[in-house]
């Protein structure tokens, strides 16, 4: 059976049936919940399922479905799950659940739509990780915009339309300069061997020259450095998470944000190695100056949501840092960190959202001593907060200490700096704890809000589960994925080595170590790789006429090969 | 069988934690404590099966599973008792038991579900200690280590509704964690350099190295990492700031703090490592001085404390200072040694503080106290035994740690090391009598019963007899009445008053025809598997670890007679000392204004910086100003090109000519 097909068809599939209910003076919207969850549940199924049929000993890609789409140009519908996506998967059908059993009671109005845009949403997030055909993973990528600008949009808080569209516009952005590199390799790929193809694989054997592979890589980088969101492409993931409502921002903070560094994972590094590594120690940089920014910025938030989507950019700082590192601990422990953060921040949106469904704000500084009073959600919320601060046997340790030491190997002082999130985290975190949770009752309307009720410890009790899961046997989760990362880390080194062999005069290479695969300094490569454009002739060689091609020259020296994109020369 | 000792423990907190609302409080009181028993029992049979085996293969490990795996890091959850980790477990288990028992009568006012909370916090602590000591590789120690700082966290704001309850609970999480910071990249360090994290295989390795004498290498950055972490946990310069402030917390639970957990994290950990520290003297040397400084500035702190659990609190800071002294100095023996008599008195004095306060009903000031001894007369008798003992009086277990302590640092060569510790150790006993006197002698109580019966604005003196105070309490409802420790609690302090004066005997120095029995069962711990075993001090120092024993024993009488000299005839001498040197009196108070200068120097900056600099200045303006930025260039633009689309096909042509004129002039005249 098709698993993986049907991992992503299942949702469109009740997303398209529930079109058909006819719900115009919602006296179906009980139905209509339940079928959803049913539906969403029934996803987990198929995704449990691909999980317990995945051998975590194979490298390659597994559950492959290849059928040619069109193929004229090459395209394929082609699907498949290695170790580094199988548990994405998983974590977003585990997500969608609880996102839908969080709104059951916060949305009333449009239930229909809501729920149809949540399982195409659902659709698209799992055919983004599960496309190995890179037209097809943009298709899905785009589609995936459509339900969650709505979602904000009509669901959302009071400035729902501004975050909407600066979510919609940031996003675009990036995804455009990724669409032409896409089209770009299929030309490459069309131009070495007589055929477009828009095949993974296919691609990542194709040799780039390297000033090429440059622009490919910033195009492709730039898209996912958006999505991530990495320093400083950040600022519409607090007005979206803001607004957005609690199921959004679960979603968002749960999946969409691991789009970004999967798309690194999958695409940026492997396709692109060499660029790879010449850029690695800048968006390392970049990722580092995100953990501690974030981290800062988050401290001083009023607003509970928007605290917590801050400190999304600190978490997903040490994601990129680990892929950064880009050997067995680094990857093994950013993807783990993608796991344990979908899973932890999931659960504190779900809880503030709990809170503010009760009492109609998100600011700290309306709430206090809520501990006396909601006793069993604050022991909830409380568990999640140490998750996520990255206490040991909790699920946020395993991953971003494998991404310390990863990049500790790679180059300590990344760590030296990524470190302090750790003191940080804990003040922002446990002074939001105290400021809503310790204390006296500031505020008559926190008295008498209710605690717990039993649909919301059907979601919450999963999220808690789980993060004690991940923390104590993280194996459990590491094992999966370390024949697929182990490969890819390979892969990536073999890439460099060939490279070193290649140059005839290797500016000074550091000891290589286990760890360490961008071979020389960070700043002395990314010099190196700059200088090389402007090795021509020099300006005044080139005389005046400087911003015209040199007579002979085949055409622009060290800019954008032009030509592939409107189909002429070469 | 090793896996039982955290799990006892651990089962309890899962009790408590998960069923605790519908338990009547004897029975989730009882089960916590149980628990700790049971553990405490486990712990004696490891030890003798432990002593039934050689000296120099005495370990017994168990792994039960790996925990993190990744390419060639993988770790296991193992734990491994040895010499060092048995004394730790012995009273971790034992004094935890004890204040788990005294805790099921101190807390008796609380409600069911808080009564649950507590010892299911309690439990949870203890699992989490017993994990520390148990680890057999960094990174279990680690576990511990921030299981510790965690549930610290959770038992200092056990009172959450108080916000100096709170806030002390956040500070003492994040001082820890600053520490923490450094103790990850220690760790980080030692595996990136060695490719392990076990303690075994570390001191091997690094015992084939050669010290690092003079230079500042690898073993040195990392022992420096790991020791900064343990002025976190252990309460040293510069990070000492959240202990006194832990206090906030329920008193068993600043005993558990300060005696039988998290505090002795650190002194545990350098003795965990010591071929580590002991091949990186210039850290070494840091050790000693940053406890040495510690041990006299908390003791002057102390000095003027009128809280009374403030002042045990700098006295443990104090203590601790004494200890990293002695790792410091490379007697690692002797420091686990005041590690282990410490955990006695110093449980003890809180427990016994908690009494007093338990009796003025919430009172802790010392200024309001005096004269208890005539109404709570365990707790006077209990808590004289502790004071004693912590001071260094002859025979008591204090003054064999102690000395031993400052005989090494002396032998060692560090005589001015030698004069700070003394020095300590004499304020030690000076703040430690003044509040023996000011609490128990003289006369008072001042404010007995305002705090909890409204008797109205004056304070009621107390009759002369606890027969007397009784009466009136039954008869008038009005007068304070004073009742001793119930039974709960006092066969607890009891037990550990014996504790502490027994405790040294396993470590009489041969200068006293003893054998130190301890050092001898310690000593494999600190040398690598295999290694040879540090001979015994020679037999010619012994006259001058008589003499040093001398002087200590002097140092101490001399304490406690010039706090009985200010504080039992001349009170009004203390007062005239404040009033003739005001500005050290309030720099003493104030505790050197440390916590002030933190939060000048680095809480309110940061602050300042992410709210103004990087929030509404750099993510706000600047950020979103460009992206907004952008739209406006966008749409300005846009209003720009509408007025070149004229209509007239006149301009149309005429822009078109020029064009043509232009591209043509341009290839003409190339």
């Amino acid at each position: 059976m098709p698993l993986l097909t049907l991992s992503w068809l299942l949702p469109l599939a009740g997303a398209i049936g529930l079109l058909l209910v006819g719900n115009a003076d919602g006296r179906r919207n009980g139905a209509i919940r339940w079928l959803t969850l049913a539906v969403s549940l029934a996803t987990l199924a198929v995704t449990a399922a691909v999980w317990a049929g995945f051998d975590p000993a194979v490298a390659e890609f597994q559950f492959v479905e290849r059928v040619p789409w069109i193929p004229a140009f090459g395209i394929d519908y082609s699907l498949g799950v290695d170790g580094i996506s199988l548990l994405l998967v998983v974590l977003t059908a585990f997500l969608t659940p609880i996102a839908l059993l969080s709104s059951w009671g916060s949305i009333e109005r449009k239930v229909k739509e809501f729920s149809i845009f949540m399982l195409a949403l659902e659709a698209a997030m799992i055919g983004v990780f599960v496309a190995l055909d890179l037209f097809l993973f943009y298709v899905f990528w785009d589609a995936m915009l459509v339900p969650m600008y709505f979602l904000i949009g009509i669901w959302g808080y009071d400035r729902r339309i501004y975050a909407a569209i600066k979510f919609m516009l940031y996003t675009m952005a990036g995804s455009v300069l990724m669409l032409v590199a896409i089209l770009g390799l299929a030309y490459l790929h069309s131009a070495a061997t007589g055929r477009y193809s828009f095949d993974l694989l296919a691609l990542s054997t194709l040799d780039i020259a390297p000033q090429t592979e440059m622009w490919f890589f910033l195009a492709f980088t730039v898209a996912f450095a958006i999505k991530v969101p990495l320093f400083p492409f950040h600022t519409w993931l607090p007005d979206a998470h803001v607004e957005a409502p609690t199921a959004g921002s679960v979603i968002l903070a749960g999946v969409l944000l691991k789009m970004g560094t999967y798309g690194l994972l999958r695409f940026s590094f492997p396709l692109f190695p060499e660029a790879a590594a010449s850029f690695a120690p800048w968006l390392a940089l970049l990722a580092v100056v995100g953990i501690i920014y974030g981290a800062l910025v988050a401290m001083v938030q009023p607003d509970m949501k928007k605290l917590v989507a801050y400190s999304s950019v600190s978490h997903l700082g040490f994601v990129v840092l680990g892929i950064c590192a880009m050997n067995a601990q680094g990857v093994q422990g950013a993807i783990y960190l993608m796991l344990a953060h979908g899973v932890s921040t999931g659960g504190l949106f779900l809880m503030v959202g709990m809170l503010s469904d009760r009492r109609h704000t998100r600011l700290i500084g309306e709430y206090g001593g809520l501990k006396a009073v909601v006793p069993r959600l604050s022991a909830a919320f409380l568990i999640i907060t140490l998750a996520s601060i990255g206490l040991p046997m909790l699920n946020g340790f395993p991953g971003e200490f494998l991404i310390m030491l990863g990049a500790f190997r790679w180059d300590p002082r990344f760590v030296v700096a990524a470190g302090l999130g750790v003191i940080l985290s804990a003040v922002y975190m446990l002074w939001m704890v105290q400021r809503v949770y310790y204390g006296e009752v500031r505020h008559g309307e926190n008295a008498t809000l209710p605690d717990l009720h039993p649909r919301e410890w059907a979601s919450v009790l999963p999220i808690c589960a789980m993060a004690v899961v991940m923390g104590v046997f993280p194996t459990l989760f590491l094992r999966p994925m370390e024949a697929s990362v182990e490969a890819l880390v390979q892969q990536m080194q073999a890439t460099q080595t060939l490279r070193a062999m290649d140059n005839p005069h290797p500016p000074a290479p550091r000891t290589p170590t286990p760890g360490n695969w961008t071979a020389m300094r960070p700043v002395t490569r990314i010099l190196y790789s700059l200088s090389r454009p402007h090795s021509g002739p020099s300006r005044a060689e080139r005389g005046q006429k400087r911003w015209l091609p040199a007579k002979g020259s085949g055409g622009y020296q060290g800019a954008v090969p032009l030509g592939w994109l409107i189909g002429i020369g070469n | 069988m090793l896996a039982l000792v955290p799990l006892f423990p651990l089962l309890g907190f899962v009790i408590n934690a998960a069923l605790g609302r519908r338990l009547p409080k004897t029975v989730s009181g009882s089960v916590a404590s149980a628990v700790m028993v049971a553990s405490f029992v486990v712990s004696v049979m490891i030890v003798l099966e432990l002593a039934a085996m050689p000296a120099d293969q005495r370990a017994i490990e168990q792994t039960v599973y790996t925990w993190i795996a990744s390419g060639d890091f993988v770790l296991d959850l193992t734990f491994r008792v040895d010499p060092l980790a048995a004394v730790m477990i012995l009273v971790v288990t034992g004094i935890g038991a004890l204040i788990h028992i005294y805790s099921t009568a101190y807390m008796h006012d609380e409600s069911v579900g808080e009564y649950a909370r507590y010892f299911s916090y309690l439990n949870l602590f203890a699992a989490f200690m017993l994990v520390l000591v148990l680890g057999a590789n960094f990174l279990v120690l680690f576990v511990g280590w921030e299981g510790v700082g965690l549930c610290s966290y959770l038992l200092i704001g056990f009172w959450f509704r108080k916000r100096s309850a709170a806030d002390a609970g956040k500070k003492a999480f994040v001082v820890n964690r600053i520490g923490d910071y450094a103790f990850i990249l220690g760790m980080l360090f030692l595996f990136a350099r060695f490719g392990t994290l076990d303690f075994r295989q570390l001191a091997s390795t690094v015992a084939a190295m050669p010290p690092e004498e003079g230079v500042f290498g690898a073993l040195s950055i990392a022992s420096l990492l790991l020791f900064i972490g343990a002025t976190g946990k252990s309460a040293q310069i510069p990070l000492y700031t959240w202990l006194p402030d832990a206090m906030e917390g329920p008193t068993p639970v600043s005993a558990l703090i300060h005696a039988a957990t998290m505090v002795t994290a650190g002194v545990y950990m350098i003795g965990r490592n010591a071929v580590l520290f002991s091949h990186a003297p210039e850290t070494m040397m840091i050790v000693a001085v940053v406890g040495a400084l510690t041990a006299v500035m908390a003791g002057t702190i102390g000095l003027v404390q009128n809280d009374i659990k403030r002042v045990l609190a700098y006295s443990t800071v104090s203590q601790l200072g004494l200890m990293f002294l002695a790792m410091g100095v490379g007697a690692f023996g002797a420091g686990i040694f005041h590690l282990y008599t410490h955990a006695f008195f110093k449980a003890l004095l809180f427990l016994g503080s908690g009494a007093v306060i338990h009796a003025l009903h919430g009172e802790q000031d010392i200024r309001q106290m005096g004269g208890l001894r005539r109404y709570l007369p365990i707790t006077y008798w209990t808590f004289l035994i502790g004071s004693l003992a912590i001071a260094g009086v002859p025979f008591l277990s204090g003054f064999f740690s102690k000395d031993e302590i400052l005989y090494e640092t002396f032998h060692g060569g560090h005589t001015l090391l030698w004069l700070i510790a003394a020095v300590a150790s004499l304020l030690t006993a000076v703040y430690m009598f003044r509040l023996v006197f000011l609490t128990f002698h003289g006369d008072g109580p001042h404010a007995v019963g305002v705090t909890s019966h409204d008797v109205g604005a004056t304070s009621p003196r107390v009759g002369a007899t606890p027969n007397d105070v009784g009466a009136t309490s039954h008869g008038l409802g009005a007068a304070p009445h004073l009742h001793d420790a119930p039974p709960a609690m006092a066969l607890v302090l009891i037990v550990l008053a014996v504790g502490s004066v027994l405790a040294g005997y396993v470590g009489i120095p041969h200068a006293l025809g003893g054998h130190n029995a301890l050092a001898t069962w310690l000593a494999p711990s600190f040398v690598p598997v295999g290694g040879e075993i540090a001979g015994e001090a020679a037999a010619e120092e012994t006259a001058l670890e008589l003499t040093l024993m001398g002087v200590s024993s002097l140092i101490a009488l001399a304490g406690i007679a010039l706090a009985a000299f200010v504080w039992l005839t001349r009170r009004a001498l203390a007062a005239a000392i404040a009033l003739r040197y005001p500005t050290l009196y309030r720099l003493l108070l104030n505790k050197y204004y440390v916590d002030e200068i933190y939060d000048a120097a680095v809480v309110r900056p940061i602050q300042a910086l992410s709210q103004e600099g990087l929030w509404r200045g750099f993510d706000v303006k600047v950020v979103d100003g460009a992206v907004n930025g952008t739209g406006a260039i966008v749409d300005a633009s846009a209003t720009l090109l509408r007025r070149l689309q004229t209509g007239s096909v006149r301009a149309y042509a005429g822009s078109l000519f020029i064009g043509v004129v232009v591209i043509l002039g341009y290839y003409l005249w190339r």
